[in-house]
């Protein structure tokens, strides 16, 4: 079966910063990926360039065999590949459930129309659909400019799966969440999301990464220096000293 | 030949006023990050205020014609010592945290008042402040005779682009202001005093556009309207060399001299929008601007 | 689409407009005429503001609505209000359509510059078109009103004040439903975040040129309207001044109200008939002044078409 997400020779410098240095990775269908690595070891970088919002000096990423190197992140969602930011982004001056109009009428082709409404039944549904499945109903009327930082992650995952992505980028979901609600808010959002969406996600915290994912990939100064179950990588003596520092 | 050093002199000439006009707002945009409307009507003051002085000079006589100008000038100095801070401190100051958008909106507010007191305190009727225009004689090139105060005109604007370089780059609080156009969060944690430096650099602002305003005052006759077109030159060139940026202002400056001049010599019925078209080009081949930098926002 | 109750709405704000038309002297119709005229340019600029984006350069779409309308009539010979009207808003339908794909890259100050450039650029060709009367511009004639012309003055202000009553009040109702539809919401979804607008798969540029379209037209039906009134189109209505005071209209006007905007620019006609009869100088000191009260202290204006709705409370938490 063609990996639903293909990088060969992947490279990008920034100045003379290496943020990416011939990286190799395929990901099968339905894989849920731990991205770890300190800060600036290239793992948002190498989401970024999945996604289309950096474009890499060398290499190709093919998503189910097709090229999307370089392409624009629009061109990139709309073949399938969504993703959630460190920083949400969301729209800070409309409600949760606005939020969620916006982005279910884009999917759909509703918010291109003149007078869509809002209220329509359909549109009615899949909002509800997420607002149950993220646990967000009672915060539906709030603006998200309002939220607290938790709230707004799930929020911005919701945003982002409103398309039913084939290939979910989650740019460490739980940053800014404090560590006794980690577990509470990945396990909202890995029960909401379908079986065979493909899920990569950066993470700071072993504890989920080895709870979450069963395979990780170890960034170091822009290569990938491990790539398998989270348990190897773990206890991977150079993650050990470059990553996960010597009190694992 | 005659044609081409004619509109390349009037365009350099041209040149000079604008420069010392647009250098100022593209300071004020660099550390304030404003974008300011009301730009022209500190010309436009700047004018009036060394007329109205000028005016009260030679009426007691011509006795030392060369302290008129410098009357001209120092009065302007006043203006912008008064107007500067009580500006920046008194409005400005309360939209920093608001878009940049509303501070347009504020500084667009600023030019309707300001235009209005221009009327209200000096009328109507034009003033004119010929005498200085004089003092330099009339110069010959290429068998054209130019005044000689024209001349003069580009060499103060060089000495002011000389000049600001090297208060920016070659003096302490040049460089903790240029510290705080590259980045104003990073320089106010560092511990830069962000706040006298906004006053400074728009006070120095509104002068060098009211100096501009003294200088051209002898030129022309000074009345209702200039802030207007003065603020769109300024406007053009500081977009057509990059907001923030000096280097950028004095080749655009040039760029809008020459543009202006070619059309007068030329092609008089494309004066008014030669300098537009060459603005809107530039937004549309490279909107950052000659000298502007893009970058990409932190997600 | 409009539900019934917003359609009686609509109906009941007709009626009333025509009624007091009746009764108002004919100064007041003219005054209203440009006020609507004007409203609907500054409504165009709250779609604009929508979205994000400050438009100094709406002029020219307004100017393009006169002359289209103005050289109609001169040059086509056609006297009906509605086909000139509708003429003169296709007309800067077509430039919008034209200038939307140059300006619909740029934002902020960047999208606020360019647009004031393409409206200079035009009244500075305008000045310079003898063809088109220069800076003198031309004088119209009187329209017809489907087959009818009025027979004296009055009538003929109060005609052209019902017509216009009759199209703002349509349009009015036609971007009301449009703001609370899904298109309207992801309008504001470009003016809070882009970065998400393209990550969920759609081109911000699209909606902002969409946006620029609605605008320059809702602006060239208002300037054709304005023409018939003055019977009269000249470069002035490109200068970037006659840009200002629609911005001071949708400034002042602030919420995604449709009615706050005629309200706004109704009372900007008022105060610029009375200061100008008053104050001749000091109009657009009032002006200037009223403008920042207005940013300054009700930051619901512009707070939220430009920032983010208003939550008082909001402020408070992040203190």
């Amino acid at each position: 079966m063609t990996p639903i997400l293909e990088v060969k020779s992947l490279s990008k410098t920034f100045g003379s910063v290496t943020a990416a240095a011939d990286i190799n990775v395929s990901v099968k269908v339905g894989e849920r990926v731990g991205l770890i690595g300190t800060n600036g070891a290239g793992k948002t970088t190498f989401v970024n360039m999945v996604t289309g919002y950096i474009k890499p000096d060398r290499g190709t990423i093919l998503l189910q065999g097709r090229d999307i190197t370089g392409q624009s992140p629009r061109y990139i969602t709309r073949a399938g590949v969504c993703r959630s930011f460190q920083i949400p982004q969301l729209f800070l001056g409309l409600t949760a459930e606005e939020n969620l109009v916006v982005a279910i009428g884009i999917a759909t082709g509703r918010a291109l129309a003149p007078h869509a409404s809002p209220d329509a039944p359909d549109t009615r549904g899949a909002v509800e659909d997420l607002l149950s499945r993220f646990r967000l109903g009672e915060y539906r009327h709030r603006v998200v400019s309002e939220l607290p930082g938790g709230v707004r992650k799930l929020l911005d995952i919701a945003v982002a799966v409103t398309r039913k992505p084939k290939l979910l980028l989650l740019d460490e979901p739980t940053s800014g969440v404090a560590s006794e609600q980690k577990f509470a808010l990945m396990d909202i959002v890995m029960e909401a999301l379908p079986d065979d969406v493909t899920v990569l996600f950066v993470e700071h915290d072993m504890d989920i990464v080895s709870r979450y994912s069963d395979r990780v990939l170890a960034f170091y100064d822009g290569r990938i220096i491990s790539d398998a179950h989270p348990s190897v990588v773990l206890s991977d003596p150079q993650v050990k000293s470059y990553i996960t520092g010597a009190a694992n | 030949m005659q044609l081409v050093s004619t509109i390349v002199l009037d365009g350099l000439i041209d040149a000079s006023w604008i420069f010392i006009v647009a250098v100022g707002l593209t300071l004020i945009f660099g550390v304030l990050n404003v974008l300011n409307i009301a730009h022209g009507n500190f010309y436009a003051i700047g004018a009036y205020v060394a007329a109205s002085a000028a005016g009260w000079y030679y009426a007691g006589g011509d006795s030392f014609p060369a302290l008129g100008l410098i009357i001209m000038l120092g009065s302007t100095l006043v203006v912008a010592v008064v107007l500067g801070p009580l500006l920046e401190r008194g409005l400005l100051r309360f939209f920093y945290e608001r878009d940049e958008v509303v501070l347009v909106l504020v500084t667009y507010a600023l030019f309707l008042v300001l235009e209005d007191a221009t009327k209200l305190i000096w009328g109507v009727n034009p003033y004119y402040a010929y005498e200085p225009y004089v003092l330099f004689g009339n110069v010959s090139f290429f068998g054209l005779s130019y005044v000689g105060y024209d001349l003069m005109l580009i060499v103060v604007a060089v000495l002011v682009g000389v000049l600001l370089w090297l208060a920016l780059n070659r003096t302490t609080s040049g460089k903790l202001v240029l510290a705080v156009i590259h980045d104003r969060d990073m320089s106010s944690a560092l511990g830069i005093n962000v706040t006298r430096i906004f006053v400074v650099a728009f006070t120095i602002g509104v002068f060098l556009a009211a100096a501009g305003g003294a200088v051209t005052a002898p030129k022309i006759s000074v009345q209702p309207g200039l802030a207007v077109t003065v603020v769109l030159l300024s406007f053009a060139v500081v977009v057509i060399g990059g907001l923030g940026s000096i280097g950028g202002a004095a080749v655009a400056s040039l760029i809008v001299g020459i543009a202006r001049s070619l059309a007068i010599h030329t092609a008089p019925w494309a004066e008014l929008f030669i300098v537009y078209m060459v603005m809107a080009l530039m937004l549309a081949i490279r909107p950052q601007g000659l000298f502007g930098t893009e970058g990409l926002r932190k997600i | 689409m409009l539900d019934w109750r917003s359609t009686a709405h609509l109906c009941m704000a007709l009626v009333a407009l025509l009624a007091a038309g009746l009764v108002l002297p004919g100064w007041a119709n003219f005054l209203l005429v440009i006020a609507l005229s004007k409203g609907l340019a500054a409504l165009g600029l709250v779609v604009l503001l929508r979205s994000g984006l400050l438009s100094f350069g709406q002029g020219l779409f307004y100017c393009a609505g006169g002359y289209g309308a103005g050289l109609l009539m001169l040059w086509g010979g056609i006297s009906d209000a509605a086909l000139l009207v509708g003429g003169g808003g296709l007309f800067a339908l077509l430039i919008g359509v034209a200038t939307g794909p140059l300006v619909a890259g740029y934002r902020k100050i960047f999208f606020a510059t360019l647009t004031l450039a393409l409206s200079m650029l035009v009244h500075g060709a305008l000045t310079k078109a003898d063809f088109l009367g220069g800076t003198d511009g031309l004088n119209l004639r009187a329209p017809t009103f489907f087959g009818w012309r009025a027979g004296s003055a009055g009538e003929n202000v109060y005609a052209l004040y019902a017509f216009a009553s009759i199209l703002a009040v349509a349009l009015a109702g036609l971007c009301r439903a449009h703001f609370g539809s899904v298109r309207g919401l992801l309008s504001l979804g470009v003016r809070d975040n882009e970065i998400r607008i393209e990550y969920l798969g759609t081109s911000v540029r699209r909606v902002v040129f969409e946006n620029f379209v609605i605008a320059a037209f809702l602006a060239g039906i208002g300037g054709a309207i304005n023409a018939l009134a003055l019977s009269h189109i000249d470069p002035e209505l490109a200068f970037w001044t006659t840009s200002g005071e629609f911005v001071f209209v949708a400034i002042l006007a602030g919420q995604a109200s449709v009615v706050a905007v005629f309200a706004a620019s109704v009372l900007l006609e008022v105060v610029r008939s009375w200061s100008s009869q008053y104050f001749p100088n000091a109009w657009q000191l009032t002006l200037g002044v009223f403008m920042l009260a207005v940013i300054l202290f009700l930051p619901n204006g512009v707070g939220a078409l430009l920032r983010r709705r208003s939550r008082p409370s909001v402020e408070a938490d992040a203190k």
